[in-house]
């Protein structure tokens, strides 16, 4: 809403600088955007009027124009403008004068002929975009008066972006409301005089729908002369507030909606067959609009019609077959009230946003239809002339909003603001913004008028005296409820725990987007069906993830594209499995890493990443749980991973993630040629954790064997270890895996394994016939179980 | 004992002396001992013809030729004493290293700079005593709009530009809705902060559609928007280490009523107007309120004994404002280079 301040101030004479009047409505939340002057400064320019002209003797497209400045001599000034012609009145800007952007006008010959001044397009002032030719003023524009002046071009616009709330002013007067309760500066009473009937013609309306339509108001205007030019205060007025100047029937309606908040419409009365009907749209029937767009209309939505068809969408755009002409001499005025809760939403299906449908779906004021009807008859007769019927409404009393009374409390003040309002104060700022406030012991019975549709409970009311009061005015303190320890489980790793776990490997945290990319999602979890967004941005961001790895490969890939040599990534997030109805969202952990195992160094050799190292990063976060021995890592396939490097994550027998390579045909189709690591497990694997219990310490020493075995390739690490645990029995304080090899002295097929075993007892030293027996239990075990031969 | 013999002894042990004096190491020094004091070494065989001596000579033979081999004795020890110092030097001086060259092993990784200001809001949040809760993204229409008094069509929706799944299932636009859960649930009073993502259908140079969000939400008995406004306050100077100007504007939001924008001075011009305010010395950083009643109503909380505040902050924008990041689309391309720099 752009306010101009000379507007306002014929509304409500506040006498405030333009900066601190805005301040005033930021801080009582209408808040300002920006300030603008309402031109740009420019000084010298004075109405002239066009006595001569002809051609310039030596350019085709230039005249010679004699002008009248109003000083008693004639100027001669060369112009360029097609509209150049005797009788014209423009702005002259005479020698010495500034135009916008600092320039000064100097006398100057042009193509040999001499000129004094420069007469000047709307653009050239600043006024507006048009350039096509002298701005032309009307006839009776005061020759050699200062065209700031006329045009009282010192002004300021002060643009409010309102909320939603604040239907009620998007008028000046509601403006004008708030402005005076904030100053306590008066309103100037702003009810038009009725304009009195000079013929008895009406047209006649039907209320088909009157909960969306309970007020319809309604006037003849015939004879009206619509070649008329619009006032150029009025033309001013429109252009200060965005509007542009489209005729006077045009340009009369729109200033009635900007000063009284009620959009107006006005019909070609003869194009109206029969009378008008409000009525809701029949499925498929067609509407061209004014902006010549034909519209299908659906059922739910309004309409004006005819007695043979719509004629306009209710509240958002008149059709073009009614529209005003340049032919038309007979109007009808619509101005009626729509329920907000029949508009809402209506323009924007249509992909349609005007200023008639902000107003409607916001709410204007329920009794303001006839004001605005008197109001624009009396400026359209002015322009235009015409003689106006008798104002008709059609009404369904029961359904036009009424005010509302609200009980406000004292007390109920002080519970939310923490402070009280004087009473005095609270009945003059609830009084300044229409509401009558009647004192009812320690309360107020307020009656709350039918335009402010945001005040509808008490709280409403403390709102509205918080604001205007200024909360500024409203102490600082300390919330007084005590604060109580909160629940900290010690058996949970918190999530930042983990987060530094990654960082202190090497990896740094990525955040990456929740929709990804269908076809990477494919790729990297074909097993699962995402979830798509009815309303996508891109292609990029189509469905849900079902998997961290697209996102975080991606951004390796990003990165890498980057001569970054190493990447290594994580993220913590959801992703999303199921369908809608079966959806599970699940915290996740994963990581990926590519490029070189360690960092450039001069002090270790370069080697590839691989399975191991990542293997490794995930089973420190597994540590810091306590429940290692709990996970298991299992040999199994994943589309995505490298057949021969892949494991499903176990805990508790339980799957709760994968860790393994990226499958050389995946890669290839990323086009990445080297390897590339990845995991992921849930959240809720890594943050179960153990509440520590301690053990009592041997005082005894302990004896360490070391056993080399070799076993074929397909016997696994974790097998030969849980054959070494179960045959040791107790006395096994840890095995520690050293060695694999395969090779020379090793058959093919076998590989050989190198463990040490720790023994320990509690109550007593170990002798090397004690720890002689058990091993060769355990190496009987090895051969039997596992086909192990001790390596000689 | 003879001069004669006495002299050639003083030569013996002379002769020795200089050769201890000239051994550079210690296995040349132990082969003059061996030369010397060894079993055939030259000094012990002296006391090995003592016996042909004079019954007489014997004891003064004897005892000059101990003194003789006590002095070589001792010139060896202290020689060998004085080799043994010198090697290790030596050693020592073969051992030194370039302190200057770098260290062996990882790299240490970092936190995004969107977890970094989540960490540290938490925490300061913490400290007046708020517990995270945490909520589903993507959500119900009942629990991102209508429990928060945003029915249909209501024109606060044009407000959130969202993402839907189908006609009731969307992207959270906000972390709003789990303070509808949280009370749902476990009712009054509470005191939580939800930090997490929420989704707006709009992407341009200060538009992500995603983006983070913290909820904050204290219901209890006696608390007003006089509170509000000292905890805000509060949060607003620990978070950005220094005093500051706050204001608080009335706003709309369906679920507030007061509703209230918080301002902070500029932080990079300290109020006197710069690009970064857009020249206005305020910097717009919450929006909050008083929780309207017709939401307890919603989560069935009685509004007449418990009064409540929330508020809601885009964490972006304060990790914008604190690191200086200038281009809000930086936090989710994931440039290694960017990411290093908040470690």
């Amino acid at each position: 809403m752009r306010i101009s301040e000379q507007w306002l101030t014929e509304w409500v004479p506040v006498e405030l600088a333009t900066e601190d009047l805005a301040h005033r409505l930021t801080m009582a939340g209408l808040e300002v955007d920006a300030v603008e002057p309402a031109a740009p400064a420019f000084d010298g320019v004075v109405v002239a009027e066009i006595v001569g002209c002809r051609p310039h003797p030596g350019a085709d497209k230039l005249s010679l124009c004699d002008v009248d400045d109003g000083s008693g001599e004639r100027l001669q000034v060369v112009c360029g403008a097609p509209n150049a012609r005797v009788g014209l009145r423009a702005p002259l800007a005479r020698v010495g004068g500034v135009l916008p952007g600092d320039v000064t006008i100097r006398r100057a010959r042009m193509r040999g002929e001499a000129s004094a001044g420069m007469l000047c397009s709307a653009r050239e002032l600043g006024l507006s975009d048009d350039a096509a030719g002298l701005m032309e003023l009307p006839a009776d524009a005061p020759v050699g008066r200062d065209l700031r002046e006329w045009l009282q071009l010192d002004d300021s616009v002060i643009e409010v972006d309102l909320t939603p709330n604040r239907g009620d002013c998007l008028g000046m007067i509601g403006v004008a409301r708030e402005v005076s309760a904030l100053t306590g500066v008066n309103r100037v009473a702003g009810e038009p005089a009725p304009v009195a009937p000079s013929i008895d013609e009406t047209l006649p309306v039907e209320l088909h729908d009157p909960a969306a339509c309970p007020r319809y108001v309604g006037r003849v205007l015939r004879g009206v002369d619509v070649s008329a030019a619009t006032p150029v205060w009025l033309q001013e007025r429109l252009r200060r507030a965005g509007v542009r100047s489209l005729g006077p029937v045009v340009d009369v309606t729109n200033y009635v909606m900007l000063e009284l908040g009620q959009p107006m419409h006005a019909f070609d009365l003869e194009r109206i067959r029969g009378g008008i009907i409000v009525r809701q749209a029949d499925q498929g029937e067609r509407l061209q609009l004014l902006n010549d767009e034909t519209v299908t209309l659906q059922a739910g939505t309004l309409v004006i019609a005819d007695h043979q068809g719509p004629v306009a969408m209710a509240g958002v755009m008149g059709g073009a077959a009614s529209a005003v002409t340049d032919d038309t001499t007979d109007i009808f005025f619509e101005s009626a009230f729509f329920a907000p809760e029949a508009m809402a939403g209506r323009a924007r299906a249509y992909g349609l946003h005007t200023d008639s449908s902000h107003r409607f779906e916001r709410g204007v004021d329920p009794a303001g239809q006839v004001r605005a009807v008197e109001r624009a008859t009396a400026l359209l007769q002015s322009i235009a002339g015409g003689q106006p019927g008798p104002v008709v409404t059609e009404e369904s009393a029961a359904h036009v909003p009424q005010a509302r009374s609200v009980r406000l409390r004292g007390e109920r003040i002080r519970q939310l603001l923490g402070m009280d309002i004087p009473a005095e104060r609270v009945s003059d700022i609830l009084g300044r913004l229409g509401m009558d406030a009647r004192p009812e012991d320690g309360a107020w019975q307020v009656t709350v008028p039918a335009y402010r549709f945001d005040v509808a409970i008490e709280a409403d009311l403390v709102e509205e005296l918080a604001r205007i009061y200024g909360y500024e005015h409203i102490p600082s303190t300390r919330p007084a409820s005590p604060a109580r320890i909160l629940p900290h489980s010690e058996e949970r790793v918190p999530l930042h725990r983990l987060r530094s776990g990654l960082i202190d490997r090497g990896y740094q945290e990525a955040v990456t987007y929740s929709f990804v990319d269908a076809a990477m999602q494919e790729l990297l979890d074909p097993e699962h069906t995402p979830v798509p967004l009815a309303n996508p941005l891109s292609a990029e961001m189509a469905v849900m993830r079902t998997s961290l790895w697209p996102g975080l490969v991606r951004a390796a890939l990003y990165n890498r594209h980057r001569q970054q040599p190493r990447v290594r990534l994580f993220e913590t997030g959801l992703r999303f499995r199921g369908g809608l109805d079966t959806l599970e969202q699940d915290p996740m952990v994963a990581a990926v890493a590519l490029g070189p195992a360690r960092p450039e160094q001069w002090g270790e050799p370069r080697r590839d990443l691989d399975f191991f190292d990542i293997k490794g990063d995930l089973e420190a976060l597994i540590a810091l749980t306590g429940r290692a021995h709990a996970f298991r890592f299992t040999a199994e396939q994943h589309p995505a991973l490298h057949p021969g490097q892949s494991a499903r994550i176990l805990l508790d027998d339980q799957p709760v993630g994968w860790l393994g390579a990226l499958h050389p045909e995946v890669r290839k189709r990323l086009d990445l040629d080297e390897p590339v690591l990845v995991f992921e497990i849930a959240q809720q694997a890594l943050q179960a954790a153990r509440l520590p219990g301690f053990t009592p310490l041997s005082r005894y020493p302990s004896i360490r064997r070391d056993l080399a075995v070799v076993v074929d390739d397909d016997v696994s690490a974790a097998a030969l270890a849980e054959c070494v645990r179960r045959t040791a029995g107790e006395l096994l304080q840890d095995a520690v895996l050293f060695d694999v090899y395969q090779g020379k002295g090793v058959p093919e097929g076998r590989k050989s394994i190198g463990i040490g075993l720790i023994l320990q007892d509690f109550s007593r030293t170990l002798t090397d016939s004690d720890v002689d027996g058990l091993v060769a239990a355990v190496v009987t075990a090895l051969r039997t179980e596992l086909n192990a031969e001790l390596r000689g | 004992m003879s001069t004669q013999r006495s002299e050639e002894l003083q030569a013996l042990v002379q002769e020795a002396l200089a050769a201890v004096r000239e051994a550079g190491t210690v296995s040349g020094l132990d082969e003059v001992r061996v030369a010397y004091l060894g079993k055939k070494g030259r000094i012990t065989a002296q006391l090995k013809q003592l016996g042909q001596l004079p019954a007489e000579e014997r004891p003064a033979a004897g005892q000059a030729i101990n003194a003789a081999k006590d002095e070589v004795q001792a010139a060896l020890e202290a020689r060998r004493a004085e080799l043994e110092s010198a090697g290790l030097e030596e050693q020592l001086a073969r051992d030194a290293v370039d302190v200057t060259l770098p260290g062996r092993g990882q790299d240490t990784g970092g936190l995004h700079p969107v977890t970094r200001t989540l960490d540290r809001i938490e925490a300061l949040f913490a400290s007046m005593g708020f517990r995270v809760a945490e909520g589903p993204e993507i959500e119900d229409d009942y629990h991102n709009f209508e429990a928060l008094n945003i029915p249909a069509h209501h024109p606060a929706r044009a407000m959130h530009d969202t993402f839907y799944f189908d006609a009731t299932r969307l992207l959270r636009t906000h972390t709003s809705p789990v303070q509808i859960r949280v009370m749902e649930t476990e009712g009054a009073p509470v005191r939580i902060i939800a930090p997490g993502r929420v989704y707006r259908c709009d992407s341009d140079l200060t538009h992500s559609p995603m983006f983070h969000q913290v909820e904050g939400l204290l219901v209890d008995e006696g608390i007003t928007f006089a509170d509000l406004k000292g905890a805000l306050h509060d949060f607003l100077e620990a978070f950005f280490e220094q005093r500051l100007e706050v204001r608080f504007r009335p706003s709309y939001f369906p679920f507030t009523e007061p509703s209230a924008e918080v301002d902070v001075e500029c932080v990079h011009c300290d109020g006197g107007g710069c690009r970064v305010c857009g020249n206005s010395g305020w910097l717009e950083v919450l929006g909050s309120g008083m929780v309207h009643p017709r939401v307890f109503e919603y989560c069935g909380i009685d509004s007449e004994r418990y009064t409540g505040w929330a508020f809601g902050m885009g964490v972006e924008r304060l990790a914008m404002l604190r690191y200086g990041v200038n281009d809000l689309r930086m936090f989710f391309e994931n440039d290694l280079r960017f990411l290093r720099q908040f470690r």
